[in-house]
């Protein structure tokens, strides 16, 4: 004893470390230093990560405007001057264009602006070929604006975009046929006088795809409908299917040779590559149960079936995890297995189940492949679907199906819409990450 | 005891739980072994015996909580007031409102007290309206000592209660559906010495209305709470009588071996 707390030298002191602690806190050290190196690695890959999809995708929330008086002659417009919307119609956008190009060499001569260009036509490339049916839509609508001199903001051309964004550089434009450096001068000019400007583009979030050669309108919002009502169709059909059978099977299957075969599988099930599901979604719901081709509906079952094994494991750990003494004082007061799992055990299980169906959803939501054989990354939709029914049953495409479209288009302004595209789908992942946090958060209850 | 009222001995011959060559298996275990026993109304009975001898086992028979164990096999004869509670026609759920059970370790649901005492009555309609239930559920927490720490917080949650008041939320919950019987597993071995006394104090309480049978690890907590006591050993039910004479005039030498220390 007084050797002990006398501390003066001797191999039991307190104030000298033996060598086998010497070794072991080294180890400690070392342990911590890989830690540390580890999540700093990983950090800086999410930090390269999130930096160039930002950097490669903020460009396409941005588009550029040209911002234009023009004059609707009635005499081109109207011929009968007698504003008969049938006989409106039957002059197409190759009618507009014109007045539009017209309109444009117009005001660049009134802003006193030295151009080149003699013709009115070669002043063309500055706008999008869309432009001709943004005016035309806008004289349908209210055809009185006719004989008048309206403002419209018309979308510029992509290689005008591209060039304010930094994605068109002079150099480019000397290997391109469709637009030259003249027109960059211009363009300059018009943005000196405020003609030319850059807004946020709302188009890119709601609007519908558009053609190759028009990458200035394309926008995500039809296929996000597409990912919608997938995603409806795949909660309303995994989540009571899924927690029923998660149900069953813990609470209610007898342990015994038959029930751990389908557990196995259902583990199985989970790990199968989601093209499987995506043929299997072909062979039976489009070729077995002629269901349409490329719709939600059918692209939301097949997600469905590889959402389900996520969303039964998910939930059968949380139902194993309540403990086994709260089942036991229900079924002691004279609950029914049953009362005992809906009154208590399910209500406990919540925040686990829901977690599990939204990461599953989320799982989902970013899936291609399955999408590929049932016809939905081929086809995309350009235009909203009427109501609900069409919503579930019109072919339509997803957000993956549309971001990898545009990502095999050549043109680079598609390319920039492409991590466009990858930023709102992150953002719905993110979205949906957090309300299951939240929801974890509002239900979790101790006992 | 001894000064017991004729009245009151008569009472104590009703036999309420007959048992009669009692075998249960867990797979191949055999647990309870060839057990008969007549369990009286209106009296306290306790299991004693060393662990894993199978009180608990042949407690859950009683109220057929083994039914939920898949291994489990029950075999002989359990009657409750002569009736067989094995019979096909039985609703294991039926029977478990009329036999009540309070478990080794506090479980109240994870909802508020009022819930927690409310949920048996409302789910066996005991009540037709609000007063009713809340009349219930007052009668309830004060039988089971409780209602003087809890009348003030009804709806905070029964889990935040200390050990012992959770135990005897635990008993008001059971004796909320108007039980026959109370079964009790080792209901004070979680609870410190205060909350054991009053627990204790409770069971005493109880017997005026119900015939209870309570599982215990301590011999001195039998010989304080019961009239009559059962030792189990083994799987088999080695002695049964009158608590004081097990106690102080044991039969078997197992029996004087367990109470005097030597096994267990
Ligand atoms: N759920 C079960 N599964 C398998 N064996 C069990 C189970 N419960 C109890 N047993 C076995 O039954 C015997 C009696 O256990 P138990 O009734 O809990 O004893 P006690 O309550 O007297 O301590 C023990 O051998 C135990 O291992
Ligand atoms: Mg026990």
């Amino acid at each position: 004893m007084t050797d002990a707390t006398s501390g003066s030298g001797g191999a039991s002191s307190l104030f000298t470390v033996d060598a086998l602690t010497r070794k072991r806190n080294a180890a400690e050290t070392r342990f911590r230093a890989y830690g540390i190196i580890a999540i700093t690695v990983s950090l800086l890959f999410l930090v390269i990560l999130l930096g160039t999809i930002i950097r490669n995708g903020m460009p396409a929330f941005q588009q550029s405007f040209i911002t234009l008086p023009v004059h609707l002659d009635a005499a081109k417009l109207d011929k009968n001057g007698n504003r008969n919307p049938d006989d409106l119609k039957k002059v197409t956008t190759f009618g507009y264009g014109p007045l539009i190009d017209r309109a444009l060499e117009v005001h660049v001569a009134e802003l006193g602006i030295e151009t080149p260009f003699t013709k009115a036509k070669e002043l063309n490339p500055l706008l999008s070929a869309s432009a001709a049916a943004i005016v035309r839509d806008q004289v349908l609508a209210s055809p009185d604006l006719i004989g008048k001199t309206v403002e419209f903001r018309i979308l510029a051309s992509s290689r005008v975009d591209g060039y304010l964004k930094g994605r068109v550089t002079r150099d480019s434009v000397a290997r391109d046929k469709s637009i030259n450096a003249e027109h960059l001068d211009l363009a300059d000019a018009l943005r000196k006088e405020g003609v030319l400007t850059k807004g946020f583009n709302w188009d890119f979030i709601t609007g519908a795809d558009a053609s190759e050669s028009r990458p200035e309108q394309a926008g995500i919002g039809v296929s996000m409908l597409g990912s919608f009502f997938m995603m409806l169709v795949v909660l309303i059909f995994s989540l009571p299917i899924g927690v029923a059978a998660s149900i069953y099977l813990e609470e209610f299957a007898a342990k015994n040779r038959f029930n751990d075969l389908i557990e196995v599988n259902i583990s199985n099930l989970a790990a199968v590559p989601s093209i499987v599901f995506g043929i299997l979604g072909l062979a039976v719901f489009i070729q077995f149960a002629h269901l349409p081709q490329s719709a939600p509906l059918v692209g939301g079952l097949v997600l469905t079936l590889m959402t389900l094994p996520t969303i039964i494991i998910s939930t059968r750990a949380s139902l194993k995890s309540v403990p086994p003494s709260i089942r036991d004082a229900a079924l002691g007061v004279g609950a029914s297995k049953m009362q005992s799992v809906f009154h208590h055990v399910l209500p406990l299980a919540m925040p686990g189940i829901l977690t599990g169906t939204i990461i599953g959803l989320a799982q989902a939501l970013g899936e291609t492949a399955p999408l590929l054989l049932i016809g939905m990354v081929g086809y995309i939709a350009s235009n909203y679907p009427n109501g609900i029914a069409e919503g579930f049953l019109n072919p339509n495409s997803a957000m993956p199906a549309q971001i990898y479209e545009w990502a095999k288009r050549a043109d680079p302004a598609y390319y920039e819409r492409a991590w466009g595209g990858i930023i709102i789908l992150l953002l719905f992942l993110m979205t949906m990450n957090i309300i299951a946090i939240i929801l974890r958060r509002k239900f979790e209850r101790r006992w | 005891m001894k000064d017991m009222l004729i009245e009151e001995r008569t009472a104590m011959e009703d036999v309420k739980i007959s048992a009669k060559d009692v075998n249960v298996w867990y797979g191949d275990t055999h647990a309870i072994k060839d057990v008969s026993v007549e369990i009286k109304d209106k009296t306290v009975t306790a299991f004693i015996g060393p662990s894993g001898c199978g009180k608990s086992t042949f407690l859950r028979c009683i109220n057929r909580m083994n039914d939920t164990i898949d291994i489990c096999r029950v075999e002989g004869l359990i009657t409750l007031d002569g009736q067989d509670i094995y019979d096909p026609k039985v609703d294991p759920v039926q029977l478990r409102a009329k036999v009540g059970m309070v478990f080794q370790k506090p479980n109240p649901f994870p909802k508020s007290i009022y819930d927690n005492v409310a949920y048996g009555p409302r789910i066996h309609g005991l009540a037709r309206n609000k007063a009713e239930l809340d009349e219930i559920v007052e009668n309830s927490l004060r039988r089971a000592a409780l209602w003087n720490e809890a009348k003030d917080r009804l709806q905070s949650p029964g889990t935040g209660l200390s050990g012992g008041q959770q135990q005897r939320l635990c008993i008001a919950r059971a004796i909320a559906t108007e039980p026959e019987v109370l079964l009790m597993d080792e209901p004070c071995s979680a609870l410190d010495p205060i909350a054991t006394a009053q627990v204790e104090e409770l069971i005493d309480e109880l017997r005026t209305s119900y015939s209870v049978i309570i599982v215990t690890h301590s011999m001195q907590q039998a010989a304080r709470v019961s009239q009559r006591t059962a030792f189990f050993h083994l799987g088999s039910l080695v002695e049964y009588g009158e608590t004081d004479r097990i106690f102080t005039n044991p039969v078997d030498p197992r029996t004087e071996a367990y109470i005097t220390g030597r096994i267990g």
